[in-house]
């Protein structure tokens, strides 16, 4: 059966976790939770807890980038000292550790944030083609229940989002 | 003390006015890029003069090697630290009374460190060869001494500078994608639609944001902390008096806040009266920002006397001639400006009333930056002019206008990064506004942000 989307807007933030709440218990047949996306003007994780616990894995980026971006740093700087015989040492330490450690640590952080970056982008899935059934209003002052589910489906949305307020409920055919 | 933010305030009404100031402000913004170009074109009629004529036309010399654009470089440097004290530090101390303030400090960071990039430029005497400053081996395989805090230096302000931008890039996202969505045309839709990178505010993009700008600010804290200690180690490393002290580093630090605090006092008011954000940067805002700034001043006093004492009471005699020579000496006006404009003059802060009396803040927060760009020259130039090498000494030296030139023209080419950039992107931050009037609006009713959540 074709999946169609539909978009509830709200302007109530209550209102929207009652009705996230509602959907959950409802357990409407052809509508999956995973199928829900909250779109909130603001960061609000109070009303995201409602979805249930989602990982996030833009932690695990910055670990390997830092990881690497230090271990990237101390290699190069300590295989350009170790180079000796063109840069006679004259007794000192061939790879001095102390002052190799500062630019370690600056490359650890470099590419700490340089992947961190990354993965917020592959994690949020940005850059996007914004969706057909996105209002502005979300961005202003609204908060936006976007769910997919099969057609017999769609009658129990706008019920519920009538139910709890939706200021309006915009419609389109799932590809 | 009144409210930070009125709570009452739609959040319609926040877009509304963020978004009116990419488009409409006072004359005044015009009248201020103006003068920035005049500064600009001062500069670099200087810069091309000195070019071609060679680094003598600047007045430096054997002994004064480094100068004002070494002393400038360091303020810049030491400015670009306000950014992350307010996004950063504050951001994970919870103070939301940062928000409708930091991104426009955020921006301050960002161009700090370009117009600060400009003086390791400036002062080569071959700018051609200005790519020696990149780490890369010769043809005969040898490298740059990664020993050398000048190879730090490079390394920390590109570690620095990429990562704001990228600190100050992530946390617009959001505000990108409401201007993408409120302005309808031309190059503007353009551009905001490209860098909004489809925005949509979904609970996935929210969770993702969320962690990536606390890790980035979690690494932007010991970022900043070590480039200027970097930046005081150019100097403390070195054997020269005056410059080899133990406290440098955090003294460096101590300082880097307190110009950056003060040019955020500096920046708030003109904004405020230029893009009309009397809502957002509001009194009580300035007020705390006001407290912070002098608790950072005293802090860099308490640091000041500590190199002073640590010098008088310690047992190299250079140091301590070279300390009285700053007291005493031709740089002696200078030295006690430094001592009054830093020390003295920021116990007006500690008065209630001046706290929120913005045309006497405008002029306080500007004499408190004269005092540590003198800060920033009294490092330099009386321990190259009393080394420890009495055929070196040069009393004497002063920079040439040209020197002066390129250092006021800095001033311009600043201000014109930052008015431009006021001018294109938001300088308030319109999503956590919001979230402030949200959650201070909920406080006020003593609810929870969503029921059942106590």
């Amino acid at each position: 059966m074709s999946k169609r989307h539909l978009l509830a807007l709200f302007n109530d933030f209550d209102e929207a976790v009652a009705a996230i709440a509602e959907l959950r218990a409802a357990n409407i047949k052809g509508f999956d939770m995973d199928d829900l996306i909250l779109k909130s003007p603001i960061e609000h994780p109070e009303v995201e807890k409602v979805l249930g616990d989602k990982p996030v894995h833009v932690q695990w980026f910055t670990l390997i980038g830092a990881c690497m971006g230090g271990l990237l740093a101390f290699f190069l700087i300590s295989g350009a000292q170790a180079n000796f015989f063109s840069q006679i040492k004259g007794g000192k330490p061939i790879v001095p550790l102390p002052p190799d450690f500062v630019l370690t640590y600056e490359m650890f952080i470099l590419g700490g944030v340089f992947i961190t970056v990354l993965g917020f982008l592959i994690c949020a899935g940005l850059p996007a083609k914004r969706s057909s059934l996105y209002s502005t209003k979300v961005s202003e002052d609204q908060i936006g229940i976007l769910v997919k589910g099969d057609e017999s489906a769609l009658a129990a949305f706008k019920t519920i989002f009538t139910k709890h307020k939706a200021l309006e409920i915009q419609e389109e055919a799932g590809k | 003390m009144g409210k930070d933010i009125r709570e009452d305030i739609a959040w319609a009404q926040i877009n509304k006015d963020v978004l009116k100031s990419l488009e409409s402000p006072r004359k005044l913004y015009w009248v201020i890029l103006f003068i920035a170009l005049a500064m600009i074109g001062v500069a670099v009629g200087c810069e091309i003069y000195q070019y071609t004529s060679g680094m003598g036309v600047s007045n430096k010399n054997n002994s004064h090697v480094w100068g004002l654009y070494i002393a400038t470089f360091i303020f810049w440097i030491g400015m670009s630290h306000s950014g992350t004290l307010l996004s950063a530090i504050l951001h994970l101390m919870h103070a939301d009374w940062r928000k409708p303030i930091y991104r426009f400090a955020e921006a301050m960071t960002t161009f700090s460190l370009m117009t600060a990039g400009l003086f390791v430029l400036v002062h080569l005497g071959r700018l051609w060869q200005v790519y020696y400053v990149m780490p890369y081996p010769n043809e005969r395989w040898v490298w740059p001494n990664f020993q050398s805090p000048l190879v730090w230096d490079m390394f920390a302000i590109a570690t620095y500078l990429s990562s704001s931008v990228l600190f100050l890039y992530v946390g617009m996202i959001p505000d990108l994608a409401i201007c993408r969505d409120n302005i309808h045309s031309g190059w503007r839709k353009k551009l905001y639609t490209v860098m909004s990178l489809g925005w949509e505010g979904t609970d996935r993009q929210w969770r993702n944001f969320r962690i990536t700008y606390l890790t980035i600010a979690c690494f932007l804290i010991p970022l900043a902390v070590s480039v200027h200690s970097i930046v005081a180690s150019d100097f403390a490393m070195s054997n020269m008096p005056g410059w080899h002290v133990t406290s440098f580093p955090p003294y460096f630090v101590a300082g880097a806040l307190y110009s950056g605090c003060a040019a955020i006092i500096t920046l708030f008011i003109i904004l405020r009266y230029v893009f009309r954000f009397e809502e957002y940067m509001t009194l009580p805002i300035m007020k705390k920002l006001v407290r912070l700034t002098f608790a950072i001043a005293m802090v860099w006093t308490y640091l000041n006397l500590i190199e002073f004492a640590s010098v008088w009471y310690g047992h190299d005699q250079t140091a301590k001639d070279q300390l009285i020579f700053k007291a005493t000496g031709p740089y002696a006006p200078f030295f006690w400006a430094m001592i009054f404009f830093g020390s003295i003059l920021p116990l007006m802060l500690a008065f209630k009333r001046i706290q929120t009396h913005l045309p006497i803040l405008l002029v306080v927060s500007i004499l408190l930056n004269v005092g540590m760009w003198l800060e920033r020259w009294m490092i330099i130039a009386p321990s190259f002019a009393h080394g420890h090498y009495p055929w070196t000494w040069d009393h004497d030296q002063w920079p040439s206008l040209v020197q002066w030139g390129i250092v006021f023209g800095s001033f311009g080419w600043f201000t014109l990064l930052f008015m431009v950039f006021c001018k294109v992107f938001p300088s308030v931050s319109m999503y956590e506004v919001k979230e402030m009037v949200y959650h201070r609006s909920l406080a006020l009713k003593h609810k929870p942000a969503v029921k059942g959540d106590y």
